[in-house]
């Protein structure tokens, strides 16, 4: 499913203008070991514009009062502030309502929600949840959980050596059992871009729901819940340039409304008596306990802040930073590139020989340059291509083709360190 | 370039391209593994240990970065011959040298191990460093599981 971004202005799309939007992030203009900060590891968590850093400030310098409760002004601000936050990431996402936008504290715990509410009262021994063999741990581990409370079964469709879905194997693998399908838009790990609009046709051809995972999706890709025509979406605040500890679990309406509450607690009931207690319409029905206020006002600051950025223009910026990186990285001697998917965001997961991913990503640190270097936690898919680790080299809005050169250079000197 | 300097020492380089003792040992008598979650980074050590308690033979095979293959290479030169009690003492010292509250002075009865010294400037690595000796004691206490350094 190509992304559907949107073109702003005339038909000359304006050049992206990288420089502005670094000096919306105040971080990147820091040294680090005395060489500029090379911030690569945006897959793991992205840096925040000052609009975020100043929401979350705004909110405990003036606004801060618990929220659907209070009948006094501050907090029917906060109230405002935080529905209001609710509302825009409803339209950020394509949902048909805001109900259908519930707050969370990241990805996971979004997954484990739909695990344990909407999955576990349906599933039989025997029963069968599908996922891929490129997840990340956050997406295998709540089912093998909820499997193992039930006695049902999780299988991976496979994925073929350049670390694409196998499509045919994944619509085989659905069946009878098939209770629900998860699956990632991005892998974490590689960067590769499931087709999510057509695996979810080929699952609801079948009358079987689909989550999208859509962690490392949302700061490369629109993300249109009704354009994937999924049934969950999971996304995480900070990795598309809002705070940590806050995320959402787009669920539709229908489903939300015949699932369970997942936890109680105050915020998510209608009336409580010692004998029981009935339950607060959506979304408050799946958020017991004040949740994290300030976090969700920042989200809201993240997706206004990307709203306003010309996505087409983005999309191609990363485009070339990703074609570029492949280009260079794969040019290092002794590097091999590790997921070679024709569709791809801007993620470079590589091994050099002989030098282990930790000291090659130690080298790089000398030199300021922040890489991932691991397992990706997705040790299924380290298993199934063959290297216990890898190092990843992750962009976003703010990379700069001076980045990817920097990195190179500090790449072709790793042989040299390590005595090789 | 001079706190990589400090981290991989030749010594460490040069025990990286050619561990010692690298290899499995099919007639051990105690054998553990080490785990590093963080990273999956993975090794076996081998052990025999005679009735006097003596360290007899020590081998490891694994995956691991520079410091993690290069710490298990000196650490079976280092135990050779040496008692239980010894050996767990000088994982002590090695553990204090690498992790400690205080640095520790470079010569404290450590050896060859002392050019690790440089790995207290680089705390993610103090695991990696640690693994080996941890599945050591592991396989010294009898114990057969997996232990996560």
């Amino acid at each position: 499913m190509p992304a559907t971004q949107v073109r702003r202005g005339t038909a000359l799309t304006p050049r992206y203008d990288v420089a502005a939007v670094r000096r919306d992030f105040p971080i990147l203009s820091q040294q680090v070991r005395g060489k500029p900060l090379v911030y690569l590891d945006s897959a793991a968590t992205s840096q925040k514009p000052q609009a975020v850093i100043d929401a979350v400030s705004r909110f405990y310098s003036a606004g801060n009062a618990n929220i659907h409760r209070g009948v006094y002004q501050l907090s029917e601000t906060a109230t405002a502030a935080y529905e209001g936050a609710r509302a825009r990431i409803a339209g950020f996402l394509n949902a048909g309502s805001p109900r259908e936008v519930i707050f969370t504290r990241g990805t996971t715990e979004a997954i484990n929600l739909v695990a344990q509410s909407y999955l576990r009262p349906r599933l039989q021994p025997g029963d069968e949840i599908l996922i891929t063999a490129m997840e990340h741990h956050s997406n295998i581990v709540p089912w093998q959980l909820v499997a193992a409370q039930t006695g049902a079964v999780v299988r991976a469709a496979p994925i073929t050596d350049a670390g694409e879905l196998d499509l045919d194997a994944f619509d085989r693998m659905l069946g009878e059992r098939t209770r629900l399908v998860s699956v990632a838009h991005i892998s974490n790990a590689l960067g590769t871009v499931h087709p999510v609009a057509r695996i979810a046709a080929l699952a609801h051809a079948r009358g079987i729901p689909v989550l999208v995972d859509g962690a490392q999706s949302v700061a490369h890709l629109a993300a249109d819940v009704r354009a994937f025509d999924c049934d969950f979406f999971a996304c995480s605040g900070h990795k598309m340039f809002g705070p940590t500890g806050v995320g959402v679990l787009y669920g539709r309406e229908a489903l939300l409304e015949a699932m369970p509450p997942w936890q109680g607690g105050g915020d998510m009931i209608a009336s409580v008596t010692l004998e029981g207690s009935t339950w607060a319409e959506l979304p408050a029905k799946f958020e017991a306990g004040t949740p994290d206020i300030a976090g969700v006002v920042g989200l809201g600051a993240a997706v206004d802040y990307l709203s306003a950025l010309d996505r087409g223009a983005l999309a191609a910026h990363e485009a070339e930073l990703l074609a570029v990186a492949t280009d260079r990285i794969g040019a290092v001697p002794d590097v091999r590139l590790i997921g070679t998917a024709p569709r791809k965001a801007s993620v470079v997961s590589f091994v050099m020989d002989g030098v282990h991913p930790h000291d090659v990503a130690t080298v790089l640190d000398a030199d300021g340059i922040c890489v991932r270097a691991g397992h990706h936690c997705a040790q299924p898919l380290m298993r199934r291509l063959g290297v216990p680790a890898t190092v990843r080299a992750s962009f976003a809005l703010y990379s700069t083709l001076d980045e990817v050169d920097a990195l190179v250079a500090s790449l072709a000197r790793v042989r040299t360190v390590m005595g090789r | 370039m001079s706190d990589l300097g400090e981290l991989y020492q030749s010594v460490i380089l040069d025990h990286n391209r050619a561990p010692r003792n690298c290899r499995r040992m099919d007639d051990a008598d105690r054998q553990a593994e080490g785990y590093n979650p963080l990273c999956g980074d993975r090794l076996s050590v081998w052990l025999k240990v005679g009735e006097d308690g003596v360290i007899t033979d020590v081998s490891f095979v694994g995956i691991g970065c520079a410091i993690s293959q290069a710490s298990a290479s000196l650490m079976t030169l280092s135990v050779k011959g040496k008692t239980r009690a010894e050996a767990l003492r000088l994982f002590g010292r090695f553990h204090d040298m690498v992790a400690g509250d205080q640095p520790t002075e470079p010569a404290a009865g450590l050896g060859k191990l002392a050019v690790f010294s440089g790995v207290r400037e680089f705390p993610s690595r103090v695991k990696c460093a640690s693994l080996a000796w941890h599945a050591l004691r592991s396989a010294l206490a009898g114990e057969t599981a997996t232990t996560s350094s």
